[in-house]
């Protein structure tokens, strides 16, 4: 506001302040163009298109051509076809965040009070696997798990597996899942918890809190912004993701990541309920952050 | 203002004549009116009507200048292990032949891994026309219909070919998709049957139905190519898939296939990743491709592993050369197309991929370079024993057909 006044002060004797203001206005401004033209160049294009797609319709008779219109069609078809997979994309999210919390918050906090000097060390455990692509560490499972592999093998043995193989069930998605987003939720956890001060958990012993009693009410609330950063990015790409399934999952029960690669790539004149797919997911997970944050939110996130 | 001509004007949708209907006074100002509204509320449920056809087809009129004779080059998108390569190095010595013997500098890339999607790719840039850095495109025959159809490639000058007129298999001469081959040339062919491990099987499996037992259960991968996977299953239901048949028995083998997927025979439906499958031991049968299992004999050196074709029969299909419609080198595709016909040249091919090869002569060839392999019935059938193994060609479908059968597929077999 202040900075449009100020370039529209008549040019002739502009006071020096205003002027020296008026500058680092446009500095600012400046500065914030690049960013600004990336996110218009690559995602709110992007989006606009992705959005025009989606109500586009098939040209009978010309497989992979539309043609511009309304058709709603497309969404009625995402919600109702498509809504088990929608289900089960966000429960085996939910279940492979709540999994890797249960991972995470031990070792970070493992790592931030106990680790001493083997902090970096298990930093450096913890990065390491994004070393090596997604898509060999999932196919890496796919053998671990494979029914041959020693898992699989070991289970069998103490006759703990039911169905008689782990791969191509839906725990192996889960469980691929929880390992690939696993440092997402390490690292910000982790950063919460360092930046605590020990001296307060401390004051909580020495006001006669027992351990659970300090972790409950000085901990926990001391690294929420981490935990919630971490669920976040966790739950976000695995409700997402498609590769998990493809090379771990079973044939039946797909989620919803697949049912758009399939429409994209498979399906002569998908494109359209494709782009609808896509539009609904990102909405449905904006709604439920959303309403996660206002829940669980606090004044910063990490 | 000049007349136009009547059959050149379009027919108007539908608010537009009611407009031009009253403007020439056969409408009162009410019923424009109310089919305005209507129009209008049309409009708003169900968008606007389809515009007229879509221009893909004008693209094949203006064809690009082909500058071969100045820009001796030439790109190649072919699938993986497709081509006869020497050892370690990454060259294929018949490749490498036809660069010194015309001067053509070929770059050869393993783009393609599956049609659908490498055709989803390309597909949106050659119908915008724009170049897609490709001179010669190799896809499978359905696919190769969708381009023809679809006016996506160029059209070829046989008479620019000798060989390949010559030498090309009699039946190929003339396929139902490219009816006088004027837009797409055979590369190689092969059959999709049942692949197994018959030590871990312990027996033959000869027919479908033998997959379908108790000890095999959740260890059949199937291809997620709908033409071999479902081809094989309707064959198994007595049905000729070369013609004559509609959506009725596709479903029936679809029916089938879920069927067998909900049971738990069947584990997985699968790309060409399928062979990991086979590999890791989660499987140990499936229906598969010919070369594949070879392939896999060799490389693991585990000669149990055997591929048959079933009793009921199976299919066989074809990889197609073309030349995508915004390339500028179609001379020097034709020359390369021309160069893989000579039969010494196919038969070297064929000696390193294993696959069926398409060119007459070249079992004669062979014989020079392995006289086991020209008698191969995988590399060079014979005509009797296609007829009496009842090998057949998935029937073209058209354009509905298409979009319907894949989305049966997806939605009955890939659970989507």
């Amino acid at each position: 506001m202040s900075a449009l006044a100020h370039a529209a002060a008549p040019a002739g004797a502009p006071a020096p302040a205003a002027q020296e203001t008026a500058k680092r206005s446009w500095t600012a401004y400046l500065l914030l163009l690049p960013g600004a033209l990336w996110l218009g160049v690559f995602f709110v294009l992007p989006l606009v298109q992705l959005a025009s797609v989606s109500l586009q319709s098939r040209y009978p008779g010309f497989p992979g051509y539309y043609y511009r219109d309304l058709n709603v069609e497309n969404y009625l078809r995402a919600l109702t076809d498509y809504a088990p997979h929608f289900a089960r994309s966000f429960l085996y999210a939910g279940l492979a965040t709540l999994l890797a919390f249960v991972v995470a918050y031990p070792l970070a906090y493992a790592m931030a009070f106990k680790a001493g000097r083997w902090r970096n060390l298990m930093m450096i455990c913890v990065v390491a696997p994004f070393f090596t692509s997604f898509i060999l560490r999932t196919f890496a499972w796919s053998q671990i798990l494979a029914d041959e592999g020693w898992v699989a093998g070991t289970l069998e043995a103490l006759h703990l597996l039911p169905g008689g193989h782990i791969i191509n069930t839906p725990v192996a998605v889960v469980a691929g899942l929880t390992y690939n987003f696993l440092p997402f939720m390490v690292l910000p956890i982790y950063a919460s918890l360092e930046r605590a001060d020990p001296r307060v958990i401390e004051a909580g012993g020495d006001l006669y809190a027992n351990g659970f009693t300090t972790f409950r009410t000085v901990t926990l609330p001391m690294s929420m912004p981490g935990v919630l950063a971490g669920t976040l990015l966790t739950f976000i790409p695995a409700a997402g993701d498609f590769v998990n399934m493809e090379l771990l999952g079973p044939q039946r029960g797909k989620m919803v990541g697949n049912v758009i690669n399939d429409q994209f790539l498979a399906i002569p004149g998908g494109y359209p309920v494709a782009a609808a797919l896509s539009f609904t997911l990102m909405a449905a997970i904006l709604a439920m952050v959303f309403l996660y944050v206002r829940r669980f939110g606090t004044e910063e996130l990490v | 203002m000049t007349p136009i001509p009547r059959r050149a004007r379009r027919p108007m949708s539908q608010p537009a004549a009611a407009v031009a209907a009253a403007a020439s006074g056969g409408l009162s100002r009410r019923a424009l009116l109310g089919t305005g509204v209507a129009a209008g509320a049309g409009l708003a449920l169900t968008g606007c009507a389809p515009p007229p056809p879509p221009s893909g087809g004008a693209a094949a009129l203006e064809l690009p200048e082909d500058v071969s004779s100045t820009e001796k080059i030439l790109k190649w998108a072919n699938w993986t292990a497709y081509l006869d390569m020497n050892g370690k190095e990454t060259r294929s010595p018949t490749l490498t032949a036809f660069e010194q013997q015309t001067g053509i500098e070929v770059s050869y890339s393993e783009d393609i891994d599956d049609n659908d999607s490498y055709y989803a790719k390309i597909g949106p840039q050659l119908r915008a026309g724009q170049s897609i850095d490709r001179d010669i495109i190799t896809l499978t025959d359905w696919m190769a219909a969708r381009v023809i159809r679809d006016q996506l490639c160029q059209p070829l000058e046989l008479i620019q070919m000798p060989n390949v007129v010559g030498n090309l298999l009699q039946p190929l001469k003339d396929v139902s998709f490219d009816p006088g081959r004027n837009h797409s040339i055979t590369w190689q062919s092969g059959f999709a049957g049942i692949g197994y491990n018959r030590d871990e099987v312990g027996r033959e499996l000869r027919s479908l139905d033998d997959l379908w037992t108790e000890d095999l259960k959740g260890r059949i991968v199937v291809l997620s190519e709908f033409r071999d996977t479902a081809g094989l299953v309707m064959q198994s239901q007595g049905v000729d898939i070369s013609s004559g048949w509609g959506r009725a028995e596709f479903e029936s083998a679809l029916d089938f296939i879920e069927q067998k997927i909900e049971e738990g025979y069947i584990r997985k439906v699968k790309g060409n990743s399928y062979m990991e499958d086979l590999t890791s031991g989660n499987a140990v049968a499936g229906i598969t491709w010919s070369g594949d299992i070879f392939v896999l004999a060799f490389d693991t050196g585990n000669p149990s592993w055997t591929f048959t074709i079933p009793e009921s029969g199976g299919t066989l299909w074809s990889d197609n050369l073309m030349v995508p419609i915004t390339s500028t080198h179609r001379s020097n595709a034709q020359r390369l197309m021309d160069y893989y016909y000579d039969p010494a040249v196919a038969a070297q091919v064929a000696a390193w991929v294993n696959y069926v090869c398409p060119v007459d002569g070249a079992q004669a060839e062979m014989e020079k370079i392995d006289p086991e392999l020209a008698e191969s019935q995988w590399i060079f059938p014979t005509a009797e024993f296609i007829a009496d193994s009842n090998i057949q060609q998935f029937r073209v479908l058209d354009a509905d057909e298409d979009i319907e059968f894949a989305d049966l597929w997806s939605t009955k077999v890939m659970g989507n």
